[in-house]
């Protein structure tokens, strides 16, 4: 018996309950069984001896912007707006039919106050006044020459997954429940660089960052954070941003919930306290049970969910399928991903896909024997600094569940007979 | 878990030493292409109204002139008295450690300035800025009279708004920095 052999022998027994099957399977036979799930969850027929008509005449011609296949049309964001006025509200990334840990420019998701400005390059500037020894005033022309930096993170809406806390759960795809947090690579200058060139005064504790567009959003940054890792970003996944994430500029706070990464930002007046806008005391606090609120909640804890299969998709009879899923933390890396068949009783670790990176979406995979019998999944991820994510009803007895924002409960999926699935709590 | 508030404050600020001294270390150099931004230039495009007052401009407004206009410009999206429309309740709501409150500005918001600062920004929806400081004043007198928190006739200005205290001032937790 060869060691590849052994190998596949040993990692074939079930290591935890309801079928879940070693992590290893996957990393050493990847191709192989990777391509069997892939049939098993689709459908798809391999078989095609038959010349198709694209194989026969020429294609189409080149683009200037490529577009996805017109077959994957339902790998669209999902639009939630104010009927009274359509630039006012959000848009979700379709997490359950993504891959891999970087989200698409076009659908990472939207949360608009105002809708999105179609700001000129050329009349816009970013202004730093307050607190500073000399105000300065920059061209987006001056900022492009500035020395720049990338790195991959998640941008979060502090009021993700908030359905969480409702009585029944939500039963809609996990993207249009979860997907108001995107990943990508931003490139910009360190924020500490404009500051350290305004002349950032010792009393400065605060930055009240705004943006330029019609609802001049502006909220309150601590110093601390804009002098750590706060990037102003000018290109996201190697080209400028879009409109609907901030262009000309925004800023990311890698980590910290995505109201403060102030989309097309225009200027950072220094000042001792907090302004204490709307968007950092009537919104973005938590009530909690005793009637007092959590404020300046900035850092998104600990999150993970299984994108695949997830409620939307069928399993086609028992068999073997791969379990794939995100997991994120705002306060570092994630250490360990555990997924659990039978709906919590014991827990099988999965597989983290490399690069596994600070404050990032890490793609998780775990292979599973279906029998076809009920059960549900779920999965619980645990950061670098030793944060795990709770279980619904601890998240509940200690929050309550008025509180809206910061909802980073365990998610289950029930797996019913015939290969559905539904969101449950349990 | 209580702890001394002299000993959090110490604990924060070292903490805010050890990131700002870290920061300034790690910020690299620039061009510098920024231009001298003026006094003047500054507070033209400064709207931000703090808790204290800084930033309030002149002017002044009363309930009874806000009632006009909040009548005309907020009530189609915002409700009669700031209550029953499809955007945010402004006015009245139960206790805030009871089922499902309401979080109006007279039960859940902590700064009269804060209204002020939102109205000028954002509102009205179809027509941000478009409102004079005089206008905004009685505006935000009158959502803070239908609350119950000033009179009809008590005029709102630079000095008096931030010293209009509203219920729930005291009713927030600080999560950032003492425990993150």
């Amino acid at each position: 018996m060869t060691q590849d052999n052994a190998l596949l022998n040993d990692v074939l027994l079930p290591v935890a309950g309801g079928g879940l099957l070693d992590r290893r399977l996957f990393l050493q036979r990847s191709l192989e069984l990777g391509a069997g799930a892939g049939l098993l969850l689709t459908g798809m027929d391999a078989s095609g001896a038959e010349l198709q008509p694209w194989q026969k005449t020429p294609g189409a011609p080149f683009s200037h912007y490529g577009q996805p296949s017109p077959h994957e049309k339902e790998a669209i964001r999902w639009v939630s707006a104010n009927t009274a006025a359509a630039g006012n509200g959000i848009s979700w990334t379709p997490l359950h039919k993504l891959e891999g840990m970087i989200t698409p420019n076009g659908l990472h998701f939207e949360r608009h106050h105002h809708g999105v400005p179609q700001i000129n390059p050329d009349r816009h500037r970013l202004n730093l006044h307050g607190l500073f020894r000399n105000p300065v005033s920059f061209s987006v022309d001056d900022l492009l020459r500035d020395p720049l930096v990338s790195r991959i993170c998640v941008v979060e809406c502090g009021g993700n997954s908030n359905a969480g806390w409702h009585e029944e759960p939500i039963q809609t795809p996990v993207g249009y429940f979860h997907g108001l947090a995107s990943c990508s690579e931003w490139t910009g200058i360190p924020l500490s660089t404009l500051l350290d060139e305004a002349g950032l005064q010792p009393d400065a504790r605060w930055l009240i960052a705004e943006g330029a567009d019609a609802a001049g959003m502006n909220i309150s940054i601590p110093v601390e954070k804009a002098l750590d890792d706060t990037l102003v970003a000018l290109y996201q996944n190697g080209e400028r941003l879009r409109p609907e994430n901030g262009y000309p500029l925004r800023l990311i706070l890698p980590g910290w919930e995505a109201v403060l990464n102030v989309k097309w930002l225009h200027r950072l007046q220094a000042a001792r306290e907090p302004v204490m806008a709307r968007n950092e005391t009537a919104k973005y606090t938590e009530l909690q049970p005793s009637g007092k609120a959590r404020q300046f909640t900035f850092i998104m804890d600990a999150k993970s969910l299984i994108t695949q299969p997830s409620p939307g998709y069928r399993l086609h009879g028992p068999g073997l399928y791969q379990i794939s899923g995100l997991a994120w933390s705002g306060r570092g890396k994630i250490r360990k991903v555990e997924v659990s068949a039978d709906g919590g009783k014991s827990w099988a670790e999965a597989a983290l896909q490399e690069p596994v990176l600070s404050k990032s979406f890490t793609r998780f995979r775990l292979p599973w024997r279906w029998d076809g019998s009920p059960l549900v999944l779920k999965s619980r991820a645990i950061d670098e600094t030793g944060h795990q994510q709770p279980e619904r009803a601890a998240l509940v007895a200690e929050r309550g569940r008025n509180g809206y924002f910061h909802y980073n409960a365990i998610v289950s999926w029930a797996v019913a007979p015939d290969g559905s699935l539904s969101h449950v709590y349990a | 878990m209580s702890m001394p508030e002299t000993g959090r404050k110490a604990i924060a600020a070292l903490i805010v030493l050890c990131l700002f001294g870290a920061g300034l270390q790690a910020a690299p150099e620039g061009p510098r292409l920024g231009k001298p931004l003026s006094g003047a230039d500054s507070a033209a495009m400064d709207i931000n109204v703090f808790p204290d007052g800084h930033g309030l401009p002149a002017g002044k407004g009363t309930a009874t002139d806000g009632k006009t206009i909040y009548d005309t410009q907020c009530a189609t999206c915002h409700g009669p008295k700031g209550s029953g429309g499809s955007a945010g309740e402004l006015a009245g709501g139960s206790a805030l450690d009871g089922p499902h409150p309401d979080q109006t500005i007279g039960n859940y918001w902590p700064y009269a300035t804060t209204v002020f600062d939102f109205v000028r920004r954002s509102m009205p929806l179809n027509a941000p800025r478009s409102l004079s400081d005089d206008q905004i004043y009685a505006v935000t007198a009158y959502l803070l009279q239908i609350n119950g928190l000033i009179g009809e006739t008590t005029e709102m200005n630079a000095k008096t708004l931030p010293e209009v205290r509203l219920p729930n001032r005291e009713g927030f937790l600080r999560i950032w920095p003492s425990s993150p």
